[in-house]
């Protein structure tokens, strides 16, 4: 892990919901950095609250029936939980922009592509009107969208699904963030367009050195983009470290596992993919000892009776599993997937 | 992929399907396909949005009517546009799992009854073997049989794609549509489900059509792999040859830009060369469809409409691609 600045820290972040089921605990205690020019991809399954940790950062969950129990979230001195608000500007959409999984329903249909991006600066720059409109041509221009002038006239219905995904960074980037959330920014789109989508995120990084946190359940899109991956489990980060950490040294059976399940290059037709049986945990009263021990091959007893803490096992590298505890007898679970072959343990 | 080859269950020959959208203008959603799928065999279909491959599924279980081309069963054709009568006899030997486990169950029905309905409709089965009948398929896509008297919103989107793929098989198919099963699914989800249907498959002897755009996947599944765009087929051949040999520049553009969960591949990955997005499959112009994006296009391909042949360099006659450069 490089020595950049971090610009965010999020230390101890708790959030609940209030349902007619009882309180969802749908974030337990998650804490991570984000360094600057760097990307970071949480990575989980449905209802892991990957999502839920940076909406209640950034102030989008609404409250209630959603409550922020416990945390601070760093950002230039300033907690974000509590104020939201830098030299008397929200830092929402102007030092931390945001990028929406589906674009299509996420812009509004009844203002111009232009207007759209426009807004963000006269409300958060002061821009005229002219200023912002002659702007917000620019930044289609840059997130290489054909003829952007033309296009800055036209209505969200007439643009394609890439090139709407396309105007939502250019309106996150209107105020260069210095930190960008994309929250499952090419889950809706082909293939083919989500590579032009990765590779345009990842040229505009280089050119503006911003922050990159992406939200994904797609390990392949990690594996494309990430400089540091967090995987997050029931509510908690579960393994977190390098992308080399995690993918090649992975210390989590819940990693090692999401890895089996997925056929990688090698697996030949006839072997069988390993799913990890059962499902999530019920986040109304969560387990007391370890949040994975009903999925995990490896379970110990002790897995259910005490809450893992996250340890390391690297350099920048924990696990939050009782496997890696300097006590353990077993060896580190996981790590010969069968089709993966053999990886290197890293003591 | 099977030695000997094994009977044609389904063939497509030259099926068509056209949409009227008014003033004129005609969506081109499957146009001249030609297809066969061998009995037990898994064909996988893989495409963008809008190249027709659900359209395709469809029209080949009788779903659409087809504007042109036929579809054979065994051999038999079967009509133009289904009558009560077609779709009544159909039901019994080819089937369709969808896409969206949540949008494709009734929420007002029962588990059981979303299972029975098929039955109860197409036989004589008398209501205390449909329920039996129910029990056992809940058993054997790994629910319980007092599930039955649930309704689907008490499911996970894994759990209600296992009661779509039992509505499905307790009619005894031969062939399944498979229309991107796991796609609505996470990751440890879908491994339990695509191996649910490799178990149903062999032990039923199911020939199933998997469509889906998850190329890693339908790499993993199926047998052979054929790849649509705009309507039309560009390349159709044994799975792991149109996976890590592609042929046709499409294929090519498909396979480059499937992210593997490997970061050293992929920080070995150039950056897409292909730009540009899948035109409108509406009024689409003669030659080729790929030709306005393609790297390689040449004068021919705005003329000629590329038709599938087995490549002049190709030592096995098992892959036909539809390109001008072959």
């Amino acid at each position: 892990m490089s020595e950049r600045d971090v610009v965010l820290e999020v230390e101890d972040l708790k959030v609940e919901f209030d349902t007619y089921g009882g309180i969802v605990h749908a974030v337990r205690g998650v804490s991570f950095q984000v360094r600057q020019g760097e990307t970071l991809a949480i990575v989980g399954e449905s209802g892991c609250g990957k999502s839920v940790t940076m909406q209640s950062i950034m102030g989008l969950i609404p409250m209630p029936p959603g409550r922020i129990t416990s945390g601070t979230a760093m950002y230039r001195g300033q907690d974000l939980i509590r104020n939201k608000y830098l030299g008397g500007r929200d830092i929402r959409g102007s030092a931390i922009g945001m990028v929406f999984q589906d674009p299509m329903t996420s812009l509004n249909p009844t203002m111009t592509i232009g207007d759209q991006i426009a807004e963000t600066l006269q409300v958060h720059r002061g821009f005229s009107k002219s200023q912002a409109l002659a702007r917000a041509v620019e930044l289609i221009a840059m997130v290489r969208i054909p003829d952007a002038a033309k296009r800055a006239s036209q209505y969200p219905f007439e643009f394609s699904g890439g090139m709407l995904q396309r105007s939502m960074i250019a309106m996150s980037l209107a105020c260069e963030p210095s930190i960008l959330i994309a929250d499952e920014p090419t889950t809706a789109l082909d293939v083919t367009i989500q590579a032009q989508i990765l590779d345009l995120l990842m040229d505009l990084q280089k050119e503006k050195g911003m922050a990159i946190v992406l939200i994904t359940h797609d390990l392949g899109v990690v594996a494309r983009m990430a400089d540091d991956v967090m995987v997050m489990y029931a509510g908690e980060i579960v393994e977190s470290g390098t992308i080399d950490d995690v993918f090649y040294r992975g210390a989590h059976p819940y990693t090692m596992g999401l890895r089996a399940a997925m056929p990688s290059r090698e697996l030949g037709a006839r072997q069988r993919l390993t799913p990890i049986d059962g499902s999530p945990p019920d986040l109304f009263s969560p387990p007391s000892g370890c949040g994975y021990f009903a999925r995990c091959p490896q379970a110990m007893r002790m897995c259910q009776a005490q809450h893992p803490y996250l340890m390391s096992v690297g350099t920048a590298h924990h696990s939050r599993c009782w496997l890696q505890h300097p006590d353990s007898t077993r060896q580190v679970p996981g790590l010969s997937i069968p089709h993966l072959g053999s990886v290197p343990v890293q003591s | 992929m099977s030695e000997t080859p094994a009977p044609i269950l389904v063939e497509a020959i030259g099926l068509t399907k056209f949409f009227n959208i008014g003033r004129g203008q005609i969506v081109h959603a499957v146009d001249n396909v030609s297809l066969q799928v061998h009995e037990r065999e898994i064909v996988g279909l893989v495409g963008e949005t809008g190249s027709g491959k659900s359209t395709l599924g469809k029209a080949l279980i009788g779903l659409h009517d087809k504007t042109s081309g036929s579809v054979r069963y065994r051999g038999q054709t079967l009509p133009l546009k289904y009558g009560p009568e077609d779709f009544r006899e159909q039901a019994k030997r080819a089937q369709m799992i969808f896409q969206d486990p949540y949008s494709s169950l009734n929420p007002r029905m029962t588990v059981g009854e979303i299972i029975g309905e098929g039955l109860k409709l197409n036989s004589s089965t008398s209501a205390n073997d449909v329920r039996e009948q129910v029990a056992e398929w809940l058993r054997r896509v790994g629910l319980e049989p007092d599930h039955m008297s649930r309704y689907p919103h008490e499911f996970s989107g894994g759990q209600r794609q296992r009661i779509g793929i039992a509505r499905a098989l307790i009619m005894g198919p031969e062939f399944v549509v498979c229309d991107e099963p796991i796609s609505a699914l996470d990751v440890s989800v879908q491994a339990q489900v695509i191996n649910l249907l490799d178990d149903l498959k062999a032990s039923m002897g199911l020939t199933l059509l998997f469509i889906a755009h998850d190329l890693s996947m339908v790499r993993y599944v199926s047998d052979r792999v054929a790849v649509m765009y705009l309507g039309s087929l560009v390349e159709i051949g044994p799975a792991n040859k149109v996976f890590f040999e592609p042929k046709h520049p499409y294929t090519q553009l498909l396979v480059g830009s499937n992210p593997e969960p490997d970061p050293r591949t992929e920080h070995r990955r150039r950056s897409t060369l292909i730009k540009g997005e899948i035109p409108s499959p509406i009024n689409v112009p003669a030659g080729c469809r790929f030709a306005n994006r393609c790297p390689h296009v040449m004068d021919v391909c705005r003329q000629v409409t590329p038709i599938l042949h087995v490549p002049k360099d190709e030592t096995v006659s098992d892959r036909q691609v539809a390109c001008h450069l072959y």
